[in-house]
């Protein structure tokens, strides 16, 4: 097996070392494939060629004047006229473009020079180096350029040179402020960490591991701060302030302004050279920045796909929308009945993706319905299909949904009927997340947070919700619920959080509450405390539970029933005591084998001994 | 190769004395932050020695500053005689060929611009290795994680996560290092993945016989793969011995609340275990009040 897996690797012409060119040559496909991307630097490349080759190809010399002919029209000799002095208008534009490219590129150079190592160092150490560097900052970004520009002109001569170098520093800024917080992002990855242990110097991580994150916004930028260097250079230009024995774009166009009754068309052509230019610059930069984000821009078309495609489907469920057919007689008592449901997301080549396939079970009043499985399993895209908060893109492919003996995903129904389900969500079925954190609003009390949502459900006054919140933080066992009902999210634990959570959930009295792997994100002993509450809260209020979880420990004890899922499919179903002690599938079996509780210690878990280096199995 | 730790054969691997880690304070002038009070620990040759705690309870840290990523504020961590808690950029790059380190997180520990092959390659091009007989280790240590070897030009997000762990690990390997500290190796993993992953510590263990500090939270993973085990509860190490008296027979009452805590996948058992909780928290609620009451 690893022998011809090598042979192939050999095989492969590719040598180590080259990651960066692997990405790179991916961005660079993609930017081609980009018309906008294509376009932007076919105009650029032509310009920088037409610039390089000027002395070849320029019919005259930049400052040749012929006397007898000024302000021509176009002609054989002089294809774009020439100007006041009989400069051959062509030529200038060539040498200017020459000229002008250069100076942009010398003043994003200079930015660069001087903002990004600064950025690099003050982002990577930060400290005492990164306050003085801030100052710096500051104060360059508050000087007036146009005057500091002017300035500069005045004590050292109307050099472009200089004056693009000055200008230079003073956007340099932009760049430290990009590099500074590229860097910051990444500062305490683990992998910086694991190359610090290895004993990189600081160089080296900063080469290797930083460096790279700063490379393509620092491309997209030079792009932008060279369209600017092009378009201030030729605005000090066009004032008169530019070296009149170079010929340049800003030049030409103040001598364009200045004979503007006689021939217009000397002012066409070194504004439409810069158009060309820094438009070509800034697109040239969205390309690279959509290329970079491609992977954003599929999701986007695959929305579009599927949005054609489901007109037809939509329409023909049309129909059955304004009267949801009867559920089978027999099942109305079930409280949820999930009979065959498929979910699957449309991919950008028209297939869908199925990542709940063919799934039916049901839950019963005062019932706990496990659900466990692995990630990627679909356990959470099911329980998400009950609740009805399946992302925009998802689509039911198949199946049905039944709660309380009304379908809320009739047969033949491609999506979750929102219509439906928002009558039914927050006052009879609820939902306890997985992140008790992320699920509270920092911005509002818990106090507000458990009050709003009573008085909209269930009608009642804000004092009266009120009441009840406090009651409800009483009855999920938090000492001082007053304290807790003025607090603010950030200063309570995350057993608290989770404990809040769970009272909004029970608020509207539900008749289903849905929990997402509610204690994974909690301590051990804190989980045993939330456990707790949830089996005494289900028996008081005699409520339907679907618990999502893979840990076999929190089936054992909360679950009266068990289904187990893999890849989207249900392996097995039963009771808690078959599943757990006899479970009949081989997956099961595997993951029951898995579990650490009641092993020898230091003995091979899955593995026979010698072969623990066993393949991981594909995801 | 697999040598069961015996306290009594001269100085131990790692050992950690009087250990405080104290972070200082944004505010100004304000107390620093005191992660670690007082740690004391010790790790033999070919020994693994378990950190359990609950989340804030300053084990993480006790693996960073081992490894010289967290400041040591007093104390000493030594490593093969050599005091090691302030050791200079310079000697760590020597310490890296004995002391190496993997990660919780399999997705942010490794870099995602970088191919596998490179990843694995950089310590080895840290001591100095010729880049030919670096790719040459480079196959070795994915046959011994058992990634195909093919993985060399491919990137970190075309694996899953066990398969990136296994990356992980393949680099802390890579120098052929003393000692592991594994922080929370296993706590992002799938329940079998988790499995497998273990197994992977085991036999490199018993290949190699390197020392783990094994970080977790998770006092089943604890116990299943330490030789002994150190409980810490806010910043201190509340109890420490053998893994099979520690994880079964525990004397701190917060070892014995995490015991108890930890669910067992049987119905009825589990209903026996909470009994057992419920009774424990009762009685040392009650133990609580009667010292209150003494003093």
């Amino acid at each position: 097996m690893s022998d011809s897996v090598e042979t192939a690797a050999i095989a492969a012409p590719v040598p180590a070392g080259q990651s960066g060119t692997v990405v790179r040559s991916t961005v660079m496909r993609r930017l081609l494939k980009n018309p906008m991307g294509i376009a932007s630097l076919a105009i650029l490349l032509t310009i920088a060629a037409l610039a390089i080759l000027a002395p070849v190809i320029a019919p005259f010399e930049e400052n040749f004047a012929n006397i007898s002919k000024t302000l021509a029209a176009p002609d054989s000799v002089n294809i774009m006229g020439t100007d006041s002095a009989g400069r051959d208008t062509w030529s200038r534009l060539l040498f200017g473009a020459q000229l002008t490219l250069l100076s942009a590129l010398l003043c994003a150079g200079v930015a660069i020079a001087i903002g990004l190592p600064a950025g690099l160092i003050a982002g990577y150490y930060a400290g005492k180096f990164e306050a003085v560097s801030n100052w710096v900052v500051s104060i360059l970004m508050s000087l007036p350029g146009l005057i500091v520009l002017l300035t500069i002109r005045a004590a050292f001569g109307p050099s472009v040179w200089i004056s693009m170098i000055a200008f230079g520093i003073l956007i340099s800024p932009s760049y430290f402020r990009l590099t500074r917080t590229a860097v910051q992002s990444v500062r305490n990855e683990l992998y910086v960490d694991a190359a610090r242990v290895s004993g990189l110097s600081d160089l080296s991580i900063i080469a290797r591991h930083i460096f790279s994150v700063v490379r393509a916004p620092i491309i997209i930028q030079t792009a932008a701060i060279a369209g600017v260097a092009i378009a201030i250079q030729s605005g000090l230009e066009f004032l008169g302030l530019g070296d009149p024995t170079k010929a340049t774009w800003g030049v030409m166009l103040s001598e364009g302004f200045k004979n503007v009754y006689l021939t217009p068309m000397l002012l066409l052509w070194p504004a439409l050279a810069m158009a060309l230019t820094i438009g070509g610059l800034v697109l040239l930069g969205n390309a690279i920045r959509d290329a970079l984000e491609d992977g954003e821009k599929i999701k986007h078309r695959k929305k579009v796909v599927s949005a054609e495609s489901t007109t037809a489907d939509a329409a023909k469920a049309r129909p059955s929308r304004k009267s949801v057919a009867a559920v089978e007689t027999g099942t109305e008592h079930h409280l949820v009945k999930v009979t065959n449901l498929g979910v699957g997301y449309p991919q950008a080549d028209g297939s869908i993706k199925k990542v709940v396939d063919d799934v039916s079970f049901h839950v019963d009043r005062g019932e706990i319905l496990g659900i466990v499985g692995e990630s990627g399993s679909g356990k959470s895209q099911t329980a998400f299909s009950i609740l009805g908060l399946l992302p925009d893109n998802a689509r039911i492919v198949g199946g049905s949904i039944q709660f309380d003996g009304n379908y809320t995903v009739a047969p033949g129904e491609d999506r979750v009927s929102q219509e439906r389900l928002s009558k039914l969500r927050g006052k009879r079925i609820s939902y306890i997340p997985q992140e008790p954190m992320s699920n509270l609003d920092p911005a509002f009390t818990i106090g507000y947070q458990l009050v709003t949502p009573m008085v909209r459900v269930l009608g009642i006054s804000k004092a009266e919700a009120r009441q009840r919140a406090l009651k409800l933080l009483t009855d999920v066992g938090i000492t001082n619920p007053e304290r807790t009902f003025n607090a603010y999210p950030h200063e309570v634990s995350g057993g608290m959080a989770q404990r809040v959570l769970i009272a909004g959930a029970i608020s509207c009295e539900p008749d289903l509450v849905i929990a997402d792997e509610p204690t994974t994100a909690l301590d051990v002993t804190v989980q045993a405390d939330v456990l707790d509450l949830l089996r005494e809260l289900q028996q008081r209020l005699n409520i339907g539970v679907i618990l999502v979880t893979h840990n076999f420990g929190v089936v054992a004890d909360l679950c009266d029933r068990v289904v187990v899922m893999q890849n989207g499919r249900l392996v097995e179903e039963g009771t808690v005591r078959e599943i757990l002690r006899n479970p009949k599938e081989p997956y099961t079996q595997t993951l029951l084998g898995s579990m650490l509780e009641g092993k020898t210690p230091m003995t091979m878990l899955v593995s026979k001994p010698g072969s623990a280096a066993e393949k991981e199995p594909v995801a | 190769m697999s040598i069961p730790f015996d306290s009594s054969q001269g100085a131990p691997l790692l050992s950690v004395e009087n250990l405080v880690v104290e972070y200082p304070s944004k505010r100004f002038r304000a107390k620093p932050f005191r992660a670690l009070t007082d740690i004391n620990i010790t790790i033999g040759q070919g020994e693994t020695l378990g950190l359990v705690g609950e989340s804030g309870s300053g084990k993480t840290t006790l693996g960073r500053a081992v490894l010289g990523l967290a400041p040591v504020t007093a104390g000493k961590v030594i490593f093969e005689g050599n005091d090691i808690s302030n050791a200079s950029r310079k000697e760590r790059r020597t310490l890296s060929r004995d002391l190496q380190v993997v990660f919780q997180d399999p997705y942010t520990s490794l870099n995602p611009a970088l191919e596998i092959g490179d990843i694995l390659a950089e310590p080895l091009g840290v001591q100095g290795m010729e880049p030919a007989a670096a790719k040459k280790r480079v196959k070795e240590l994915l046959d011994q994680v058992g990634l195909p070897t093919d993985a060399i030009h491919r990137l970190p997000r075309e694996f899953s996560g066990g398969q990136r762990q296994r990356v992980a690990i393949a680099r802390a390997l890579a120098l052929s290092p003393k000692l592991i500290v594994c922080d929370e190796p296993v706590s992002a993993l799938d329940l079998s993945t988790q499995a497998r992953v273990l197994d992977l510590f085991l036999q490199i263990q018993k290949d190699t016989g390197v020392s783990y500090l094994f970080v977790s939270h998770d006092l089943d993973v604890v116990r299943h793969i330490s030789h002994r085990v150190a409980v810490m509860y806010h910043g201190e190490i509340v109890e420490q011995g053998p893994a099979e008296v520690v994880t079964r027979d525990p004397e701190h009452p917060y070892t014995q609340r995490l015991l108890l805590a930890s669910p067992v996948p049987d119905p009825d058992r589990q209903e026996q275990r909470r009994a057992d909780r419920h009774r424990l928290l009762a009685n040392q609620r009650s133990q609580i009040e009667q010292q209150g009451a003494v003093a």
